[in-house]
């Protein structure tokens, strides 16, 4: 019987829901069913065909599930596997209907082929159906037996299926521990890859909530499974390779000859054609000498060239990942590579996203050598057709200037670009020369004799329209007309619709007044008349503040205005130190390529074989959060690309540092980070308040609030200077086991109190507990403590979870020392439910 | 692991859509087109191969216009998912023997099975087309390979040269010759992509070779393969100084590589002794060798760039190409492109006497002079004239508005780092077993430019 026609047009989405040739469908399986004529096979995998096309397009085909069960009674296996892709795309949806095909497939799960039994349990696994999981526990463990290897591997696959429809069942059948067992013993590299994946999945998601699973996902990082997996590496297929390469990433060796005997184990994997098997191996040398300086900068010298090549060889995506790589450590270690700036030229037919990485991978190795041959190939750039890079160019060759001392033949070049007569490359070279001018102001001179030249009208660009007015009023004493162009700024002030720019005006005019006052007063007056009459606030606030100062007293206005600047030393990272650190510990993954840890993309159950580094790196998070807003609000007051001076700079990272910097050592082991020792400090100035809270706390307790009575404090004495590095920490907190694990409720004081993480740090460090993370917003909170105790090396680590809207407290301490772990606990329950008294 | 993949036609249609885990809502294909389509306003840039929308990361590698993306929400190794597309691509390949829209949506039940064998609930399985053959039943329909659309350099060997057999590079590997019996061949491309860029006075400022040693075999039994390289070949120049030292060894005939890596078939074991690679050859196409040099080489090409100014609103560029290879070479599909200023209205082309198969054109749109050759014999020149004429007045410089000069070619039997197969030979069966050899070697321009 022949097809309508019409069918046999390619399917597109353009066509209508095809609910007509569904139905035609229908009817065509329907003889088909039954039927035992000869080459009927033939016809139905023509209406399979079909029926799979329209489910690809999006068609809803999930009327024909009994149509289709009924036909797939045959032994042709394309057949078979055509109707298995369907069952497993729309059971979900017709668990009733799924019941239909359990029979069928568990049948084909004991066919002799091996084949069959592999494709059958391996649909029977892929139904997604809760209530059918009791029909798959029998399948999968005889499947775990076969002695086929096809099998062994779809059921291993099978069982982390199951686990995701029903943990339980999964768990109660104790398949976890078979898949150990055949991980460790199993003669095939790939059922023995899938164990390792499986079991990664069930115990990262166990562990929360047992604590034998934690303990086995611990294992899987330990010694002898390592160096079981290790030993036959080169068995495993390129992406199990990869896969065994992420878990050695996270082992922690016990010294320096495990550390090498592993390096040289891997060292050829280097030279591997696959660059996902190269950048694991990367990763695992690079964790690996961490704690070794000298090595670990041989390691750099090493990757080099592999890098490279990877980044010539292969498809244009595949050398993006691998540049987005050696773009990190190129900003990590740019005198390693200085000598390698012409692999970060562009070429012309690269794209844009790559380019950008090569511009800022060579701003970034630029040094005495080099810098003039980058200017000069970047000063190409600048005259580029695709203005978006030329644009990066520019600003690539003024951020060179400001990071050199020797700025003379870059400050040429730049003027060079005010001449060069193009909107864009104007906009942008202005913006940098005021940079630089607030760097080197001794450049002032050369600069404004060119500044001077530039009319205010070819300047459309708010940035670069408040860069020029922002010169015109620091330096109008040496540009004659700066008050009438000032002035003539003032009399459009109605045309000018950045409120930046307009901001900008006011300060110059106000700047320019100081110096010339008669020649200003009117573009003053002007100027102060427009900006009380803006419609927008800040703008308007700050002509109403410029003239009441005026009015008060004309030297002091000065003094506030325009003040004696200090030269800006240092620019303010647009991405702090922890941040990088954090993007360094998940290398070769997408944080790399999006340039954020993952926590900012990622929501906690998918961060897949980063977990614990994540947890810390969500707590840097709360205080970095605020820090940005601090930082926001003061770039709408005021410059849009604000430059601090050194000791601002300082400042303001030593606030987000507070309690959970994390400033890996990169070639300077020893050194104890900031954060550590800034903790020190201050657990030194709040031990002289320990008397305090307590006393008061007596007090209300006197007073009879029918508070929760707090246990008294064991006998167990804390060293009030404990220091622990962050690195320790992360290390401890893995190879440690669970000891407590509970729920405390909170007092509704402490409670009350808990509106930033900062104010529970401090009341726990008088109790010579230690935070070493922190972070989270109301309700949720997540701290990090340690403490060690007195006159011992014994150290107890916890996870302190709060919410405040259940006040409940979910707390995971682990301990050195086995035996203080009861009166540690009870001793940080105690200091805990302390919190919150006056 | 990931947990979706399709392919994607230029329109945006599904050609492939396969649900691994189930994890990512079901309308990402289209977020995806939308996202890719519209990645910036201007249209200017185009979408990175890793973005993320709303939690879920989308990869995507362009093949012969089509895209294979994948998606999940996991942070994983972006190498990693963007490797395993290419590979998909190239397993799909090796058993449709061509690959494009017609051969996927002709094929897509083949394809849905090599899928489910490829990867289970999002981990990769395999992706060996041998290991594959044993799990795929389907067997391929063959499309037309008429209307092919070049997959990979090797493919220009399909053209012309009467050598080449015509159907090797597309021929499946599981489909049988129309004689039903399988001929017995082997493949070896050596495969160079040259980058340079000339300085406006005709230096060279940066030179790099990025080279592949490609193999496709279509042997019965896997015979054992050993593959002789130059006996001076060299590999690493001494690190820590600069690689761009051009008073290294230009002319002793040495060819020294920076860097190469090898597929995983690779044995090594006489390498260092005799420069001899090792393998038995798995089934479908693969790199046996990846290789980079930036060891100084002789272009193939001198670009020579005139402009003058010819009045107020006019001005008239000069473009010289000299072919620096041997007469017995030619290349082929050259094409020479330079931006001219934007305030360029009108382009009048002169070629030079007797030119064919020649082609000059004015973009309009992006202001582009485009010059394009069919073929260039070694030893030649070619000249093109160009009279342009201005919408406003000239004043500064020229040249700065101009530029650069680009080239893109493809030169047969050429290969500029002069790395050699010396022999290539195959483990016997017997004394009749004599399998075809083709060893062939092709070099591409990738960034060809010359600034003026």
């Amino acid at each position: 019987m022949a097809p309508p026609a019409q069918s046999q047009r390619s399917p597109s989405p353009s066509q209508p829901s095809g609910k007509s040739e569904v139905t035609d469908l229908k009817t065509q399986l329907r003889q088909l069913a039954g039927s035992r004529a000869p080459g009927v096979d033939d016809s139905k995998r023509e209406l399979f065909k079909k029926v799979i096309s329209y489910m690809t397009i999006g068609i809803d085909v999930s009327s024909l599930f009994g149509e289709m069960v009924m036909c797939s009674a045959t032994s042709d296996i394309v057949l078979k596997k055509m109707c298995y892709l369907y069952v497993g795309n729309y059971a979900k949806g017709n668990p009733e209907l799924a019941l239909l095909t359990i029979n069928f497939l568990q049948r084909d799960c004991k066919d002799e082929d091996p084949m069959i039994r592999g494709l059958a349990l391996r649909s029977l696994s892929s139904l997604r159906v809760e209530n059918l999981v009791e029909y798959l526990v029998g399948p999968l463990g005889s499947g775990l037996k076969d002695n086929n290897s096809y099998v062994r591997m779809v059921a291993v696959m099978g069982v982390l299926k199951l686990y995701h429809i029903s943990a339980a069942t999964c768990v109660d059948a104790d398949f976890p521990a078979t898949l150990k067992h055949l991980m460790l013993h199993d003669p095939d590299t790939q059922v023995v890859a899938n164990c390792l994946s499986a079991l990664q999945e069930i115990w990262s998601s166990e562990a929360s909530t047992s604590e034998e699973a934690s303990r086995e996902k611990e294992t899987l990082i330990s010694k002898p499974v390592i160096f079981y997996l290790l030993n036959r590496i080169k068995e495993f297929s390129e992406w199990a390779q990869c896969l065994l390469l992420e878990l050695v990433a996270k082992y922690v060796p016990a010294d320096s000859n495990e550390i090498f005997d592993i390096m040289n184990l891997l060292e050829d994997r280097l030279q591997h054609a696959n660059g996902a098997v190269v950048l694991a191996t990367i990763k695992v040398f690079l964790q690996l000498t961490l704690s070794m300086a000298d090595v670990h900068q041989e390691v750099y010298e090493r990757i080099k060239a592999p890098l490279l090549t990877l980044v010539s060889s292969g498809s244009p995506e595949q050398s993006y990942a691998v540049l987005s790589h050696l773009h990190l450590l190129v900003l990590r270690a740019p005198y390693i590579f200085s000598s390698d700036y012409k692999h970060f030229y562009c070429q012309y037919n690269e794209p844009s996203y790559v380019k950008k990485l090569k511009l800022e991978m060579l701003t970034a190795v630029a040094n005495e050598t080099n810098t003039y041959e980058i200017v000069t190939e970047l000063c190409e750039y600048a005259a580029n057709v695709d203005i978006p890079i030329a644009r990066e160019s520019i600003r690539a060759v003024g951020k060179i200037a400001l990071q050199q001392y020797d700025v003379n033949a870059i400050v040429d070049r730049l003027l060079q670009f005010l001449e060069m007569e193009k909107d864009y490359v104007t906009a942008e070279a202005l913006v940098l020369v005021k940079d630089l001018l607030r760097k080197y102001p001794q450049w002032s001179h050369d600069c404004i004799a060119v500044v001077g030249n530039i009319s205010s009208k070819n300047v459309q660009e708010p940035k670069a329209k408040a860069a020029l007015i922002w010169m015109l009023g620091e330096y109008s004493q040496d540009m004659n007309d700066a008050p009438y162009i000032l002035e003539g700024l003032t009399e459009n002030w109605d045309d000018e619709h950045s409120a930046e720019v307009r901001l900008h005006l006011l300060t110059a005019v106000m700047k320019c007044f100081f110096k010339r006052p008669p020649e200003t007063q009117k573009a003053l007056g002007a100027a102060l008349a427009a900006g009380l009459a803006d419609f927008h606030q800040d703008v308007h606030d700050r002509a109403l503040f410029y003239y009441r100062l005026l009015q008060y007293n004309v030297s002091i206005a000065e003094r506030v205005v325009n003040p004696p600047k200090q030269p800006v030393s240092v620019f303010a990272d647009t991405h702090s130190s922890e941040i990088k650190d954090r993007i360094f510990d998940e290398f070769n993954s997408l944080s790399v390529v999006y340039q954020k840890p993952s926590y900012m993309f990622t929501d906690k159950e998918h961060r897949g074989p980063f977990e614990f580094s994540d947890e810390l790196g969500n707590l840097s998070i709360g205080a970095e959060a605020t820090n940005d807003v601090v930082r926001a609000n003061r770039v709408e007051a005021n410059d849009q690309d604000l430059l601090l001076s050194t000791s601002e700079k300082e400042e303001s990272r030593g606030a987000s540092n507070n309690g959970s910097a994390y400033s890996a050592p990169l070639y300077d082991a020893s050194s104890v980070s900031a954060a550590a020792s800034q903790a020190q400090s201050d657990s030194l100035i709040s031990n002289l308040e320990v008397a305090g809270p307590q006393a008061s706390f007596a007090i209300d307790d006197l007073l009879g609030l029918g508070l929760p009575a707090a246990p008294a404090p064991p006998p167990l004495k804390l060293n009030s200077r404990a220091v622990l590095d962050p690195a320790t920490f992360q290390q401890k907190w893995r190879q440690l086991p669970i000891s407590v694990s509970q729920e405390h409720s909170l007092n509704p004081q402490g409670v009350a109190a808990l509106t930033a993480p900062q104010a529970l740090l401090r009341h726990m460090q008088s109790h010579s507990i230690q935070c070493i993370a922190s972070g989270g917003q109301s309700p949720n909170f997540k701290f990090f403590f340690f403490a060690q105790k007195a006159e011992e090396s014994s150290i107890y680590l916890v996870e302190c979870k709060i919410n405040t809207s259940s006040a409940k407290a979910q707390i995971t301490i682990k301990v050195d020392d086995q035996n203080t772990s009861q009166e540690f606990s009870t001793l940080f329950l105690s200091a805990l439910s302390k919190f919150g008294f006056p | 692991m990931i947990s979706q993949f399709f392919v994607l036609s230029q329109r945006g249609d599904n050609i492939v859509f396969r649900d691994y885990r189930g994890e990512v809502p079901k309308g990402s294909a289209e977020i995806f087109f939308r996202k890719v389509k519209f990645w910036k306003e201007d249209g200017q840039e185009e979408a990175p191969p890793v973005f993320n929308v709303d939690g879920v990361n989308y990869f995507h590698v362009k093949v012969v216009g089509l895209l294979f993306v994948a998606t999940t929400r996991v942070n994983v190794s972006p190498s990693l998912v963007l490797e395993l597309l290419q590979r998909i691509a190239r397993v799909i390949k090796d058993y449709l023997g061509i690959l494009n829209e017609d051969s996927l949506r002709k094929n897509f039940v083949l394809v849905y099975e090599l899928l489910d064998e490829v990867i289970d609930f999002g981990y990769v399985q395999t992706t060996s087309t041998e290991l594959l053959k044993s799990y795929v039943f389907n067997e391929p329909i063959v499309v037309d390979a008429g209307r092919l659309q070049p997959l990979n350099p090797a493919a220009i060997f399909m053209q012309g040269t009467k050598r080449m057999p015509g159907t090797a590079v597309t021929k499946s590997v599981v489909a049988n010759e129309p004689g039903g019996r399988k001929r017995e061949e082997i493949f070896v491309d050596i495969i160079e992509k040259i980058s340079v860029t000339f300085s406006s006075s005709g230096y060279i400022l940066t030179s790099e070779i990025d080279g592949t040693i490609q193999m496709k075999s279509y042997l019965t039994g896997n015979p054992e393969i050993r593959l002789a390289l130059n006996e001076d070949l060299s590999i690493g120049r001494g690190s820590g100084r600069s690689v761009y030292d051009y008073r290294s060894s230009y002319g002793s005939g040495a060819v020294i590589l920076d860097d190469c890596n090898f597929h995983e078939s690779v044995r090594l074991d006489s390498f260092d002794l005799d420069r001899t690679l090792t393998l038995v050859p798995p089934d479908g196409e693969f790199p046996v060798m990846n290789y980079r040099l930036t060891q100084e080489f002789k272009p193939p090409f001198r670009i020579n760039t005139l402009i003058e100014e010819a009045g107020a609103v006019k001005a008239e560029v000069i473009l010289k190409i000299s072919a620096e290879f041997p007469s017995s070479i030619t290349a082929n599909t050259i094409a020479v492109q330079m931006p001219l200023p934007k305030y360029t209205t009108r382009a009048t082309f002169e070629l030079e006497p007797g030119a064919i198969g020649q082609t000059t054109d004015f973009k309009e749109a992006n202001k582009r002079l485009e010059w394009g050759l069919k073929k260039i014999v070694g030893g030649s020149e070619h000249t093109l004239r160009a009279k342009l004429t201005f919408s406003q007045e000239l004043h500064g410089n020229i040249t700065k508005e101009a530029g650069p000069v680009s080239m893109t070619f493809t030169i047969p039997m050429y290969n500029a780092s002069r790395l050699q197969v010396k022999y290539l030979q195959i483990a016997k069966k017997s004394n009749t077993y004599n399998p075809y050899r083709w060893v062939r070697y092709v070099t591409q321009a990738n960034s060809y430019v010359a600034r003026i």
